[in-house]
This record gives C-alpha cells, structure tokens and sequence, in this order.
C-alpha cells in the first residue's frame, strides 16, 4: 500500500504528462502481482468496490471526531476522505501496512453494514499517505489526472509495448490483469482478445497551411465541430471510444444501443438542431452532454446525439483499413444504409468544380457546426495518427477581435515562473470591460517574456494567484467561433480562442465591443 | 509596555525577529540578543536591552522573563510575574527538534497566551527527517536539473540547510540574495551553515544538480526563469493539504513547519494544564473547542496585524 501509495501522490504533484507515464511505469516493473493489477484498474476506472460509499467514509469520521472539529477540518481542507486520512491518529510502529490486494479482498468479501468498521481497522495499520491513498482506492475516483488510456500507455512504456497492442486485448482482461503482466513480462502469451470490441487508433490528419491539392486525387468532406467518436461493436458488445482512446459508452448510451451492426466505424458525434431532423447544432449544445459518467434520460432528451460517419475500419469482422478511402467510402454507404437515421448519417462529400471553387464554398459555410472542410486522399489505407500527405484539415479562417487583457495568471510546469494565462474582455455600451475569453498560446517566447514583464510591471491588483492589470493592452485574438454562454457574464463564449498578435499601437479604447462579437455568433 | 506590538511604541517586548512581531520604530526595545540582532540587521536599529534566556527584569511591580521557544534563532516567550499570578506568553513556538535554535522550556503558568496558527487536526507534522530524506531522493532523480525550495528567509531557510548539513549532504547550497545576511547572522550565532553560494548571476550549468534556497514570493518570480529545470518544493506545515500545494504550483511539498502542529499544541496545553488559555492567531476556533471538550477555560483573543511568514 506504501509503494501505491507514494505513486497517488507522486502523480498528484507531477504535472508534466511524460513524468506521470514513468511514475506508473515504474510501479508497474517494481511492483508485484496482483497489487501492480489492481493499481491499473484503479487508475484506469475499471475497479469498484461495491461495498464502501463515501457516507460509509462520513459514518466513519462522525463515530470517532468531534463534529464540530471534523467540520471545521472538512471546511479548511476540502475533501472528506483527505481530512479522514489526516486527522486519523497516528499508526503505531509496529503496525504492519497492509498491501493493496489484502484491501482489495476484504472490502470485497465485507458488506455494506460490516465496510466502516473493517475499512478503520484498515486506517490503523497505515501513515497519513496510506490512508489518503486507501480511502481514495475504496471509493474510486483517484483525482489523479489519468485518463484510461493514459494508464495503458504506461502499462506499455513499462513493458516495452505499443498501447495499441495493450488496447487489443484490454477489454478481454478483468481485473487484477494477471494475464496482461504476464504476458507484459513475456511470461506468456498474448492473451485472447475473444469476443470483445476495443480501440482501434484514429486516423487523423495535418494541416493544410497554404498548400492546395487536386480534387482528382483528393475528396472533400466537412470537418465537424463535434468529437470525434470510434464505434467499435463485436455484435455482443458495443463500444465507444474517445479520440484519445477513452471508452465514452456510458455517457452515449442512445448511440450504443442504436447500433445493431458488426464493424468499427469513425464518425462525429453531434447533437440534433433545434428541428428534429434539422442540421446539428454548436459544440456548445454538445458540452453538455460531455464530462458525464453516466446521463439522465432528460439529458438524452434535451440534447439528442447522433453520429456522422466519415469511414469504416471493419465491416462485419473483415479489417478493411487496408483499403483504398474509395473502397471504404462505398463500404460505409452501403454499412450506413442499415443503421438507424435517428442516431446514424452520412458525412457528405462535397461537390466541387475544382480546388478555387471549394475555397469559395468553404469561405461561404457558414452553419455552426461546420470547422472547416476535410481533405481525404482517395487511395489512402486507413493509418494509424497523423501520417503526412493522406489526410489534410483546412479549417475555416478564423474570427478575430481586439480585445483588452483583463487578468493574468501563472502557467504551470515550465511557465511556473511566467504570467501565460490571460483573460481578456471587450466594451460593453457604457463603457466597461466584461471577460469574453482566456488564452494561453498563440505568442512566441520573446512576446511571453514581454507579457510577463506587462503583467508585473502594470499589475493593479491580487486575487490569491490572479493579477488584474492596467487595462491598457491589446490583444488580437483568433477563435474559431463564437456561442451564447450562460456561465459567462458578457453572454458568450469563444472556442480555442489563442492570442494572435500583441496590439501593442492600439489603445484599449479602441478594442471591440461585446456587441461586435455577438455578431460574430454562427 | 506592549508585547510584540504592530506600532511604534513606547516600550516594547519582543518574542521574536519575524516582521508580524519585530517591527521598527519602537522607542526601547527587550529581546534576546539575537532577536536584537535579527532586528539590527532587518532595521538597522541598535538599541534595546539584551534579555538572554532566564533573565529578566521589573517593571511597574511586574517581573518579566524571557524563555526558550523554539521557533526560530533567539524566539522567546515571555511570562509576566504579579502577585503570584504568572501569565505566558509563548509567542510563536514549536516543541519539535531544531538544530538552529535553543529547545522550546515549559514554563508553568496560570495564563497561557498561546499561538495556534496550525491549530486544526489535520496538521501534524512528520519527523524532519524524512522529509529531508524525501527532498534528497527527489535531487538524486532529477540530478540534471535542480531543486528550488521556497522557504522563509529568517528561520525556515536556515533550519531546512542545517538538516540537509546533518543529513550528511556536504555540496554547497545555492541560496538567494534575500537569505544572505540573515545565513551570515545565523553563522555568527554558531549555527554552521556549510558552504553557500549566491544563486544569482551564475550560469544554469552551474546549478545542476543543485539545491536552491529562496523566500516563497521569488519562487515563482522572474529570479526563478535563471535556474536549469526547477523542481518547485516548498518548505511549509500548510503543504500537509494536497489542494494547498497544488493551489501554489508545488512540486515537492515539504512538511516543515517552526510552528507547533496540532499534537503539539494540544499536549502543551496539558502539560502546562493553565487555568485560563487565551488563544492568538490561527485556529482560534477549533483550538478553543478542543479546550471546550478538555474542560480547560479558554477565549479567543483576536490581535490585529498578524500574518503567516509562510504565507508571504
């Protein structure tokens, strides 16, 4: 449980991604079966003990603190199971920790009236991170920052395997993984990814820049503005997965169900217009529907989901990445043709004379939902990331406005040390400035060291780690939209907004106004 | 007369050299000898009546004496003698080992003025060294970059060096600007620091590998953009708290704290078992509850002007 436990924190503290792959990888060479096992579930979401809640937790604290110190603990530290693990009396030396799988297997084989008590004797034997880790380990939910891939990835870098090899057979393995270690440390063999649906890597594509391309050789689809999904279906399961390879089939549970085909299929996943059937509707509508472990029917029904393919990976269980975009193209529309039209369509290709006359369409698009236009070269095999000269984006030019840096805060990692992050605002009638958006790219290291120098040099006032300046300076910045926002206080909200010139000869009365940019809603 | 008080005053007695309790401008000053040191070289002031540890003097029928605690070079605490009746003051203190400053004295008292700045149950502070050992291990992995400790220039610094010193790390220790005559100060009082070197104006190669000293508003100041791949660590009992760390960009949280931990102040309350506690900055509160609970006669006693070193 030490060694687990310094690995939580360790990966709390850490916040460079490649220095949280090497902290995982590590405990997964030093570490022994089955605890190394139950770690990896632990971090990529598949553990869960059914036993402890988190009022099991509360029940525990309220039995042995005094409530009013415990609230005020609770208030000061935020978070139950963290102040729990502090305020616990401190573990006798003689007190012998217990390992992950010993945890595991009581609170497994407890019930739910028995799990206070066994989880407290559980507390005794362990030091303050022990005891962080094991509340954190009992009710799931790590907070480390890990995504499902991302424990993968390091069960990969451990092993010297490629993630992909690792997703192959992931979904075929139960925890505590005895078989993916085994075969990890070429103990054995790969182990039978059977009957399960699992992650293939996207394909994905390079920017355009100013190059062109002949239509002859190239098609043209529309790139959406939703995310890019991967439905991967055996027949017995269905399963959907993120761009980064996280499994999302709780949170689109419609779109899973709807699927009663065999195959792995690429698409965008959308949310419907305000018309049934209409067009589909901003990634804002979409937003709602994401972060969501599990979605309530009135979600479903508020915002329906639908998915828009663009290729085909498998069609029935015949690998046909091997082929030609031509030949997949043909599959997909004959694979489409079976599939539900509520939860299923097809990306259109664009119809174009030439190269002069997509530029001109892509320039007169205007519907929310559409990023840009997608460039597919029609005798590419479906390849694994980002592969130069098959797949290009060309996205729409971007919206720019002027606007007025606000506040300023520190980066984190490397610009620890540099005021990176700004929030900038534009004028509403009566002349105040109202926030409009926050960026932290788009600057060269010269202009970030000539912003930190602004930031410090012009700061009016400190709120804990946010700096609010002179609002003197302005910042043109490109978005690639605009939308209404009811969390923000001007009413709207950019997307992947990014500073792209420092307006450093215009004076911040100049700037936009709110008004200006509502225009700019698509 | 005031005890550490936030104006110039007429006469003043002084616990200790931070600046929320040793301000300037006062007309005559009682402290340590080095608490007026520490003041002579913070404010360049040079009067004031050496009090050495055990002394003490009279005043308007009240004797007043000053006590080991703990805290920082020269920290004391004050009891006032009237009548019979003794009140303590025990300033800022801590009863842990520290090798840059006499060890905290119990005094017995009927009133005890007590700090509580990490008066809740959640602060404990674990033994220093293993988070000295914990701060070598992180310079051992990362020996191509350095490690950057943020740590309050008067005490803090001095003890965190002192226990690497014991820890048997012998390299030279970089240190910024702001620490340097306060070192120098801790030296003269003989606390052997070993061999320090001003961080500022050398090469990043230089520093590899290196242990870096500076107060906690440098650390992530534009002092820090000279240093090769800083590992951000952070001397402080607030560290205890995951968020808190988190909140202040901290790599390396070092749980070191100069002020009692909650273990400690509570069983200082037991030790001296007063018949009235009045409690000072911090968790008045919850401190004051836990006197509720032990039948102990407490109140809170709020002052004005009071700041956390670490916070600054």
């Amino acid at each position: 449980m030490q060694a687990f436990a310094a690995l939580i924190d360790g990966l709390i503290y850490t916040r460079s991604r490649d220095q949280k792959v090497r902290l995982i990888a590590d405990y997964f060479r030093t570490t022994p079966d089955p605890d190394r096992g139950w770690a990896l579930a632990a971090l990529a979401g598949t553990l869960s003990i059914a036993t402890v809640k988190s009022a099991a937790i509360r029940a525990m604290a309220e039995e042995r603190f005094d409530p009013m110190l415990f609230r005020m603990s609770r208030d000061y530290v935020g978070d139950t199971a963290e102040t729990v693990a502090l305020m616990w009396p401190d573990v006798s030396a003689d007190a012998v920790a217990p390992t992950v799988s010993e945890v595991i297997d009581l609170l497994n084989s407890t019930s739910r009236l028995r799990a206070p008590d066994l989880l407290a004797e559980l507390m005794d034997r362990l030091d303050a991170n022990g005891r962080y880790a094991l509340l954190k380990l009992a009710t799931g939910g790590m907070r480390v920052g890990i995504s499902a891939r991302l424990a993968k990835t390091a069960f990969g870098q451990a092993f010297a395997l490629s993630v992909d090899d690792v997703e192959e057979v992931w979904h075929a393995l139960r925890p505590p993984y005895a078989e993916l270690f085994a075969w990890g440390e070429g103990k054995s063999e790969r182990p039978d990814p059977a009957d399960s649906a699992f992650f293939r890597p996207f394909m994905l594509a390079h920017p355009l820049e100013d190059g062109t391309v002949h239509l002859d050789a190239f098609a043209a689809e529309w790139k959406w503005d939703g995310i890019r999904i991967q439905i991967a279906s055996t027949g017995g399961e269905t399963r959907l997965f993120s761009r980064g390879g996280d499994e999302v089939t709780a949170a689109f549970p419609e779109i899973a169900s709807a699927f009663n085909s065999i195959g792995v299929v690429d698409g965008e996943l959308l949310v419907r217009g305000d018309v049934q059937g209409g067009e589909a509707a901003s990634f804002n509508a979409l937003q709602q529907r994401l972060g969501r472990k599990n979605v309530t029917a009135a979600m479903q029904a508020e915002y329906p989901v639908f998915v828009r393919l663009y290729d085909i990976l498998f069609d029935g269980t015949q690998d046909v990445r091997s082929q030609p975009w031509s030949a997949r193209r043909e599959r997909l529309e004959y694979f489409a043709a079976t599939l539900d039209t509520v939860r299923f369509d097809l990306s259109a290709i664009i119809e174009a004379r030439d190269f002069d006359h997509l530029a001109e369409m892509r320039a007169a698009a205007r519907a929310a939902a559409i990023e840009g236009v997608m460039l597919k070269r029609r005798d590419s095999p479906y390849l694994a990331g980002r592969k130069v000269g098959h797949w290009y984006k060309w996205k729409r030019e971007p919206l720019v406005a002027d606007c007025v840096m606000m506040y300023a805060q520190r980066g984190s990692g490397k610009r620890s040390s540099y005021y990176s992050d700004y929030t900038f605002g534009c004028w509403t009638p009566d002349g105040a400035l109202l926030p409009v958006g926050k960026a932290y790219s788009g600057f060269s290291d010269a202009e970030l060291k000539w912003l930190d120098r602004f930031v410090r040099n012009n700061t009016v006032a400190r709120f804990g780690p946010v700096r609010e300046v002179e609002k003197s300076l302005v910042l043109e910045v490109a978005f690639d939209a605009v939308h209404e926002s009811k969390r923000h206080k001007s009413g709207i909200a950019m997307r992947f907004p990014r500073i792209s010139r420092l307006r450093r000869d215009k004076p911040a009365d100049e700037a936009d106004t709110i008004a200006a940019l509502r225009a700019m809603i698509g | 007369m005031w005890i550490d008080p936030s104006r110039p005053a007429e006469r003043a007695l002084v616990t200790h050299g931070h600046a929320d309790h040793a301000r300037s401008g006062h007309k005559a000053v009682w402290a340590t000898p080095e608490t007026l040191a520490i003041m002579a070289l913070r404010y360049g002031t040079d009067t004031g009546t050496p009090m050495p540890y055990g002394d003490g003097f009279e005043a308007n029928g009240v004797k007043i004496s000053f006590h080991p605690a703990g805290h920082v070079l020269g920290s004391a605490q004050i009891l006032l003698e009237h009548a019979g009746e003794r009140v303590l003051v025990t300033g800022d203190y801590k009863r842990g080992f520290d090798p840059t400053c006499a060890p905290f004295e119990a005094v017995a008292c009927d009133i005890l003025i007590t700090e509580a700045t990490f008066g809740l149950p959640v602060f404990t502070h674990p033994p220093i060294e293993d988070e000295i050992a914990k701060l070598l291990a992180a310079r051992d992995a990362h020996v191509d970059g350095c490690i950057l400790i943020g740590a309050y220039a008067l005490g803090k610094a001095q003890r965190v060096i002192a226990e690497l010193r014991r820890a048997g790390y012998d390299a030279p220790i970089y240190i910024h600007g702001a620490m340097q005559k306060m070192c120098d100060l801790y030296a003269a009082h003989d606390v052997p620091l070993g061999d320090l070197i001003l961080a500022t104006g050398l090469a990043k190669a230089e520093m590899k590998g290196a242990i870096v000293i500076a107060p906690p508003s440098a650390m992530h100041d534009r002092w820090a953009q000279r240093l090769p791949d800083p590992i951000t660590a952070m001397a402080s009992g607030w560290m205890r708290v995951r968020q808190r760390a988190r909140q202040r960009n901290v790599e390396l949280p070092l749980v070191i704290s100069d002020h009692a931990d909650w273990t400690e102040l509570t069983e200082t309350l037991l030790e001296l078992r007063p018949t009235e506690t009045w409690i000072t900055h911090g968790r008045t509160d919850a401190l004051g509850r836990w006197c509720e609970l032990h039948q102990l006669k407490a109140r809170a006693l709020d002052l004005v002007g009071r700041e956390d070193e670490d916070e600054s």
